[in-house]
């Protein structure tokens, strides 16, 4: 569809010095970039390098301090998304800027011009989605639709208003290596017809695999434009931290020991009609190992975090044990007393007040299991705010947590620094159980790098991990049993030296029967 | 007998269904107005001060339609631009209402009014039973069913009110595709107002044709109790404003024939009603999920 009379022009779109200042912080500072008609070019950093605010500015949602953009060789000052699109420029973001209260077709409709009728727009959106391998129906509430299928939207969206550039912002942290996989045809596709996409993505895999050009930001600057494909992850990572990631270390963990967390066929209803039921879910977990559970975004790993924790209480007492002692009914507090730790997915507004400061949000989650140290006056619960400084210091130390000032608000860290933070809070008590949902999640290489090995060291210092995670670089990093989760149903754990990637990725899927023989064999030897 | 009760309900359900067509609009684009009470009673001083001085109750009308939009603007001014909090300005807003009519109106306490004549359609009129209910109606009623018809058709079937639905549902989302956010919200809090003000100038005009202070008497607020009752949808305003309508008539009938249920009971039904809704649709988070406008009540600024 695009013509490609650009040919005499190297670059669709050129970015000259641009700068973009929030106060005197400079989270864009002097980039260029240059994407030429036709590729498919990669725009990799870490978490706060400047990816987001850049690509807003290309996209006309963040208006620049300084510098120029130049589309085919013109210069444009890019005031609105609605200009950006008459441009040729289509984005798909990270977080889905859809409509739950409307259908698919209306949500389409909003993008594209009043004048055509919304039955015309749903039936080309589900013709387009079809040659694209992306199956829609236009008629379905955004509500009731799997991220998977959100993203669908937003990239036939995207399409249906046949721009000549697609920005997609981390668009594979959603989807199975299968999906990935259906993602990546339809760029190739896309590239083909002369089209030209900027991928940003913090997976070095990825984008060696499917990216002609690479532009490296670190720290709002650019450090390094490459072919990926002439690159080491090691190299392009060198670019994106500035020195070279620690590699994360694990040592055999030796043999295993006692059983710290069982699980024995527990099931749990939905709460709400977007909740996954849990079903005859068993696992256990012993001193030293750690537990990765992978699965596709919404296949039951909020649901089973929230029962494993204690947030929402199983009907059968004995399903759940921790070191010995049932807990099935037990709260949350109850569950850390005997010396289990957690750390929930969300950061902001679970895991800690945004609002808050860190020790603040320190003795939140340990008033209770750690009383002693932090509450004086028996009775009268009297704050040692001394003690709580003292073990937020502690902890920020362990952790390398970077913050302005001593003591600053949880929504002032950066996404990486605050998860060390929290998995660090959890970590300063050496739980003998500790469960974490998505650690790394959004989370930059640094940070991410660090949680892990803290991860692997709790276990060889003789706890029970349970990681649930849909990162599979990190699942293979860290653990040394994986089970996968698929519409609530776990399944058995095997070694991870065992599993292959394509193995998950079909059990991820929702292969169920295979799955269910195993967890079959896994209770017949539970039964010995 | 049956038909004069019912064009008394109809009569006390009109101001009700056109306020809360108002509120609806408002609300689905995401603004929480609960000035209704307030914008009503400017609607109400406005539209018979200007009948009362000019003889025609049609230019009453516009005045009220006026003087209910004027002071919504001042809440969308407030609100949208400056960005203060919805709540605390909707309830500034009535007892600011409530004052400024009894100022404006003190003059034309007592003097009689200009009653809006019924508009007889022909023929129509004449069908047995419900033509004198249905077409035998002064112009307000009329412009009320014409404004359910309207509203549902600019909801849901035009791309204007599609623009508004998204604002209404996630106003971050609607800013990044390039609509309007704030131009949005001032047209449908315009709208609101004008809705509200309409709602007044029935009831100096055609409710009880005289000006008399506060006379508004808590209908702003039904108006808003209705707009959750109706969980949003336009054609649920009309069989709520009715059904609230008639609780309004029956209360003054069953004290009048002296049965024995309080007054306050009835009174306080509408009310009872929407919490028994509310907690009906709040069970189920889907629908909750996509009648409700989800950005209700947010401020937006946004990020620049």
């Amino acid at each position: 569809m695009v013509s490609s009379q650009d040919q005499g022009e190297p670059s669709l779109l050129s970015v000259r010095g641009l700068t973009k200042l929030f106060g005197t912080f400079a989270a864009c500072d002097g980039i260029d970039l240059d994407i030429a008609p036709g590729e498919i070019h990669a725009l990799l950093g870490e978490n706060g390098a400047g990816k987001s605010t850049l690509v807003k500015m290309l996209f006309g949602v963040l208006q620049p301090s300084s510098g120029q953009i130049l589309w085919q060789g013109k210069p444009v000052s890019i005031s609105s998304p609605g200009q950006a699109r008459d441009l040729g420029i289509g984005m798909v973001f990270q977080h889905f800027s859809l409509f739950e209260a409307l259908t698919v077709g209306e949500n389409i409709a909003l993008s594209l011009d009043p004048k055509i009728s919304l039955s015309k727009i749903s039936e080309e959106a589900a013709s387009l989605s079809k040659a694209y391998g992306l199956p829609l129906d236009p008629k379905m509430h955004v509500a009731d639709l799997s991220v998977g299928e959100r993203q669908r939207i937003e990239i036939v969206r995207a399409l249906l208003q046949n721009p000549k550039l697609i920005i997609l912002d981390e668009p594979t942290s959603v989807l199975t290596p299968q999906e990935a996989d259906r993602l990546f045809e339809t760029l190739f596709k896309l590239k083909a017809e002369g089209r030209s996409v900027l991928y940003i993505s913090h997976r070095l895999d990825e984008v060696q695999r499917i990216c002609d050009r690479a532009t490296v930001l670190r720290h709002g600057k650019v450090t390094g434009v490459c072919d990926p494909r002439q690159e080491t992850p090691a190299s392009l990572a060198r670019m994106m931290v500035g020195s070279d990631v620690a590699a994360v270390h694990r040592e055999d963990l030796g043999t295993p020991g006692e059983v710290l967390l069982d699980v024995k066929s527990m099931s749990f209803a939905p709460r709400t009609p977007f909740a996954v039921s849990l079903k005859n879910v068993s696992m256990s977990v012993r001193a030293g190992e750690v537990l990765a559970i992978a699965g596709v975004a919404g296949n039951g790993q909020g649901e089973l975090f929230d029962v494993l924790s204690g947030e929402y209480p199983v009907a059968d007492h004995d399903a759940i044990k921790i070191r010995g002692t049932s807990v099935g009914r037990t709260r949350i507090n109850g569950r850390r007393l005997l010396g289990a730790g957690f750390v929930p997915e969300e950061r902001h507004g679970h895991a800690a007040v945004s609002q808050m400061s860190l020790s603040d949000n320190l003795l939140l989650a340990r008033a209770h299991s750690d009383r002693k140290a932090f509450l004086a006056g028996g009775l009268g619960k009297v704050i040692r705010h001394g003690a709580v400084k003292a073990a937020t210091a502690r902890i920020c130390q362990v952790m390398d947590v970077r913050k302005s000032g001593e003591d600053p608000t949880a929504g002032s860290l950066s996404g990486g620094n605050l998860q060390k933070f929290i998995v660090g809070r959890e970590l300063d008590r050496q739980p003998s159980v500790l469960v974490v949902n998505q650690p790394t999640w959004g989370v930059d290489a640094g940070a991410a790098s660090r949680i892990r090995q803290a991860l692997i060291d709790l276990a060889k210092s003789g706890s029970a991990v349970v990681v649930i995670s849909q990162d599979l670089d990190e699942i293979f990093e860290v653990a040394t049993s994986i089970a996968v989760i698929s519409e609530g149903r776990l399944s058995d754990a095997y070694p991870a030296g065992t599993l292959s990637l394509e193995r998950i990725g079909l059990l991820m899927g929702g292969i169920h029967d295979s799955t269910q023989h195993a967890s079959h064999a896994g209770e017949a030897a539970d039964a010995h | 007998m049956f038909e004069a009760i019912l064009l008394t309900v109809m009569t006390a359900a009109t101001p009700l269904v056109i306020a809360a067509m108002g509120e609806l609009v408002a609300e689905r684009s995401g603004v929480l107005n609960l000035g209704v009470e307030g914008m009503m009673i400017m609607g109400a001083v406005c539209a018979f001060a200007t009948a009362h001085m000019t003889g025609s109750p049609y230019l009453g009308i516009l005045a009220g339609i006026g003087g209910g939009a004027l002071f919504s603007l001042l809440f969308g001014f407030l609100t949208l631009t400056l960005v203060t909090n919805q709540v605390a300005t909707g309830l500034a807003l009535t007892i600011l209402g409530l004052g400024v009519s009894g100022q404006l109106g003190e003059s034309f306490v007592g003097l009689a009014g200009t009653k809006l004549q019924p508009i007889v359609v022909p023929v129509l009129s004449d069908i047995p039973f419900i033509g004198r209910v249905l077409f035998a109606q002064d112009l307000i009623f009329y412009l009320s069913i014409a404004l359910i018809i309207g509203v549902n058709w600019f909801l849901f079937r035009s791309r204007t009110g599609l623009k508004m639905r998204a604002v209404g549902d996630n106003h971050g989302s609607a800013h990044a595709l390039g609509i309007n956010v704030v131009r949005t919200r001032y047209l449908a809090v315009l709208f609101g107002g004008a809705c509200a003000g309409l709602a007044g100038a029935q009831l100096s005009l055609v409710y009880t044709p005289q000006w008399v202070e506060n006379m508004s008497a808590g209908r702003g607020w039904i108006a808003l109790a209705l707009v959750v009752f109706a969980s949003w949808r336009p054609w649920r305003i009309l069989a709520g404003g009715y059904l609230f309508g008639a609780v309004t008539i029956g209360q003054l009938h069953a004290q009048a024939f002296g049965v024995g249920i309080p007054s306050q009971f009835l009174s306080a039904l509408p009310y009872a009603a929407t919490i028994v809704v509310l907690v009906i649709i709040s069970h189920n988070r889907r629908t909750t999920l996509i009648n409700t406008p989800a950005s209700l009540g947010k401020p937006f600024v946004p990020d620049r």
